[in-house]
């Protein structure tokens, strides 16, 4: 009808382009015809044109300059210029262009026309693309439409209004008394456009949530009319009568029920019915039954309707469809904090969904897993949890790793199985662990006190063909640092012990420093490693000795930075050296999820909320003891320019978990010196960790001590820096 | 105050050919044409890219994909993540057969060389991203009044316009 032949051509020409630079040149062509067109107001072809430009757009041209035209069609008499030149104005238009609101005035003429067609294409385009001014401007005329008789005009009218509040929330008021009978309609159109406005209201304004309470009643017979009435081919959908309203239906259902015992009450015998009668052979009976399911699990429904819920889910999950097995965990994931007992039952399945092939299914398959774990299967869950963790793909790695350590602490059955699993993973997965496992896992070691050797023995095979995966090497080259000696002397009681020299153990360890697979932090751990074993080895010191001295002059500066200060530990401070690399003491941390708040406690003399319970005797006490029993010769950390800085340590007399350190400032020139400051800097790492850093417990790094921040500081600092050297630099 | 706001509208829906054409984009919220464009592109690469034996969901920023291919072309919504996918999947089936009523056994051609009426269709059953029309007698028959409605091309240029 609008000379359909040209505007096929059109199309039909297009299409036989066969390079992109062709058809780019014949839209070209076009689009200056049209735009000469344009300039001439054409009013007999401008409709085609616009179409042609829609066509142009579509196809991704750019087609602005046809959006004033679009305007010009809108006002044009005719019902098929109005028809291009709003569906134009949806396409080309949007409410960040200024020229959008010059359809305000058409707009609002077309909502009044006397022909409900033209009127609903002036309430879909309103409906569609109102920007929040035209709203303001045309609500008054929706209101009005919302109260005409005309269904096919009222339930247009709905969704307008939804879109007037959703775009300003302040008119939502003003359809309040045009909601008055929207339920009393028979028309399906109209019910359901007005179930969305309802449900709008309601989710805005406790208040609207309040008032439409009284609705519940109606709602449940309109429900139950649709299930119980036999067969209307105008809404049926494979046996079901619309499903559509059904839906939404229970949807303002659960927003009205929830946290009312009266409502949720009222809802329960139609929830129960919907429940157990919905055909479920297709997806669309699903599709209800699923809404269900999220209804009863979000009112205040009795127990015997949620378990009948989750069954439900427990049902989908076993389906051959896997859309309907993907919406199951996706509920179960939601449900499975309060409904916890009810989930377990379908462990297996849910266990079984991380064989399957679709990769969101398998992601909510794990998340579900995890929340199951228990400390009855965790034996089991683990199993099929590593296996998925071998197989898996690498986007999912780090999560289940970090799941699996998670679970491993919680509910671990014995120390054997704990070290076991975190061998698993990290041989598994060890490229995917992520950085803070390391930490964590380290201090893991370290508890589990009749472990190390085991633990130590089984790191070592591990690295031994294959170094390349950071966090294993790290913690791998951690473990053989503390308890190399457990190593060579073949202490493993768990299993069978290997035999392996001094040097052997330090090959794998300097391997390890010279691969360049090694990040730096990993030659890090490498080279503290083996300066720790210079206390532990009998034999083998003096190679040691020579490695360290090789990386003080290594490109590295981290690395560099280390062994001059390891240098300087066997030169100067040689008599320190055993204590200072003695086996790291057991270490409570504070917080069982991750590492602890870092709490500033500069100037305050009461030590931080942390809970730092007092070393436990043994091992750590005896470090601790060392440093204050023999005492750190005082030093000169500051000799120039005529200021003189002395440092000396005292252990307090009263208090003997204090150390007193006194700065002795002087100035040997004639002047007077002032501006003179203090600072106190304190390395900040969480406690736990500080104590696992062996860069902080080999070199502290230069600081500034006032005696009352010490003190402040000394339980924590005991705590936290076990060790520290104190460098006479400034 | 007010409650926690779940608003469960589509937020569009684009049609496109296994070759990754673009038949048909309704955007029920406002982005600018590049963003719009860039969707797309990233939309038509994902779901061109899953094979059978995957879900017909597809979790995207904060949103939620729901496609299914009839022939040639694939229908895809983005829902929010709350919403219900299988109903979803059900509004698709809902707008092909639509489709298919009107024209008559509907193939991908229908909808290129008549891409308005596939349009208008669309904008009798859902305004706002949300269902107006659940009965799929009245919304064909409105288009067909409508079209009704159109002039001649007699009448279109015997008439003025404004």
């Amino acid at each position: 009808q609008m000379a359909p032949s040209v505007f096929c051509l059109l199309i039909r020409t297009i299409r036989t382009a066969r390079t992109q630079a062709e058809e780019r040149e014949m839209i070209q062509k076009e689009c200056a015809a049209i735009r000469s067109s344009f300039r001439e107001e054409d009013n007999t072809y401008r409709c085609r044109n616009v179409a042609k430009l829609l066509y142009m757009h579509m196809l991704g041209y750019p087609a602005h300059f046809g959006q004033l035209e679009c305007l010009k069609l809108i006002a044009s008499q005719k019902f098929t210029d109005k028809r291009i030149g709003y569906l134009g104005a949806m396409l080309l238009l949007d409410e960040r262009q200024d020229v959008h609101l010059l359809m305000t005035n058409c707009i609002k003429n077309d909502l009044n026309h006397s022909t409900q067609y033209v009127q609903g294409l002036a309430l879909c385009t309103l409906g569609c693309m109102g920007s929040s001014e035209m709203c303001r401007d045309l609500a008054g005329e929706v209101e009005k439409l919302l109260k005409t008789s005309n269904s096919y005009l009222r339930k247009k009218a709905a969704l307008c209004a939804v879109h007037v509040i959703r775009k300003v929330p302040e008119l939502m008021e003003m359809f309040l008394p045009a909601t008055k009978n929207l339920l009393n309609e028979k028309n399906h159109g109209v019910l359901h456009t007005s179930v969305v406005l309802l449900t709008e209201m309601c989710e805005r304004s406790p208040d609207m949530l309040a008032h439409f309470r009284k609705l519940v009643p109606q709602l449940v017979r309109i429900l139950k009319n649709l299930i119980m009435s036999g067969y209307s081919p105008e809404h049926d959908v494979s046996g079901i009568s619309d499903p559509f309203l059904q839906v939404r239906i229970l949807r303002l259902l659960r927003i009205l029920g929830r946290n009312d015992d009266d409502s949720s009450e009222a809802m329960n015998d139609i929830l129960a019915q919907v429940a157990t009668n919905t055909e479920t052979s297709k997806n669309v009976g699903n599709a209800i039954l699923y809404e269900t399911v999220l209804t009863i699990m979000d009112i205040k429904s009795e127990s015997g309707l949620r378990v009948l819920a989750i069954n439900i889910l427990g049902r989908f999950l076993l389906n051959n469809d896997k859309n309907i097995r993907y919406v199951a965990l996706t509920s179960l994931l939601k449900t499975v904090q309060t409904d916890h007992n009810a989930v377990q039952r379908h462990r297996s399945t849910i266990v079984d969904c991380l064989k399957d092939l679709d990769v969101s299914i398998k992601r909510r398959a794990m998340e579900l897993s995890f929340a199951l774990v228990n400390g009855n299967n965790v034996r089991g869950m683990m199993k099929e949890l590593l296996y998925f963790l071998d197989s898996c793909e690498p986007e999912f790695k780090a999560d289940c790793a970090s799941g699996i350590f998670l679970a491993a602490e919680k509910y671990a059955p014995s120390k054997r199985w704990h070290i076991d699993t975190i061998m698993r993973v990290l041989t598994t997965a060890g490229s995917y662990v992520r950085d803070d496992a390391v930490p964590n896992l380290i201090q893991l070691i370290t508890n589990s006190v009749e472990m190390h050797a085991y633990t130590v023995q089984r790191l070592y095979k591990a690295i031994l063909g294959d170094y390349s995966q950071q966090p294993l090497v790290q913690v791998a080259s951690w473990c053989i640092g503390e308890y190399g000696d457990l190593l060579v002397s073949g202490q493993c009681e768990e299993e069978e012990p290997i035999q392996v020299t001094e040097d052997e153990v330090l090959d794998i360890l300097e391997s390890v420093l010279i691969s360049n697979m090694s990040a730096s932090v990993t030659r890090g751990y490498a080279l503290t490693a083996i300066m720790k074993l210079s206390t532990r080895f009998t034999c083998t010191v003096n190679r040691i000795k020579k490695v360290v001295s090789i990386y003080g002059s290594s490109i590295d500066v981290e690395l560099q930075q280390r062994a001059v200060e390891y240098n300087a530990l066997f030169k100067k401070y040689d008599h320190m050296r055993p204590a200072l690399l003695e086996r790291m003491p057991v270490m409570e941390k504070a917080t069982t999820n991750g590492p602890t708040e870092i709490v500033q406690t500069n100037g305050e003399t009461e030590p931080a909320v942390l809970e730092t319970k007092p070393p436990p005797s043994g091992l750590s006490c005896r470090s601790a003891a060392f440093l204050f029993s023999t005492g750190i010769p005082s030093i000169t950390a500051y000799n120039k320019n005529g200021l003189k800085i002395d440092f000396t340590f005292e252990r307090s007399n009263t208090n003997p978990s204090v150390t007193v350190i006194t700065i002795q400032a002087s100035n040997s020139t004639e002047l007077d010196m002032t501006d003179f400051v203090f600072q106190a800097a304190v390395p900040k790492v969480e406690p736990w960790r500080a104590a696992y850093s062996d860069r902080l417990r080999a070199s502290c790094k230069y600081f500034l001590i006032s005696e009352l921040v010490m003190a402040a500081y000394s339980d924590r600092l005991r705590a936290s820096c076990k060790y520290f050297l104190i460098s006479a630099f400034m | 105050g007010c409650l926690r706001q779940q608003t469960w509208k589509i937020h569009f829906i684009l049609l496109f050919s296994r070759q990754g054409k673009l038949r048909l984009q309704k955007w029920y919220t406002t982005l600018p044409d590049k963003e719009k464009k860039k969707i797309i592109r990233e939309i038509v690469q994902i779901i061109l890219s899953r094979n059978q034996k995957t879900s017909s969901f597809v979790d995207w920023k904060d949103l939620k994909l729901v496609y299914k291919r009839y022939a040639s072309l694939y229908f895809c919504c983005a829902i929010e993540d709350q919403d219900n996918e299988l109903l979803t999947l059900e509004v698709v089936h809902r707008y092909v057969e639509l489709l298919d009523r009107y024209f008559g056994n509907v193939c991908e051609l229908d909808i290129i060389f008549n891409f308005e009426k596939a349009y208008f269709i669309l904008d009798e059953f859902i305004i706002g991203g949300e269902v107006q029309e659940t009965s799929k007698r009245s919304a064909v028959k409105a288009i067909e009044d409508s079209d009704m409605l159109q002039e001649t091309v007699e009448e279109y240029m015997n008439k003025p316009a404004f």
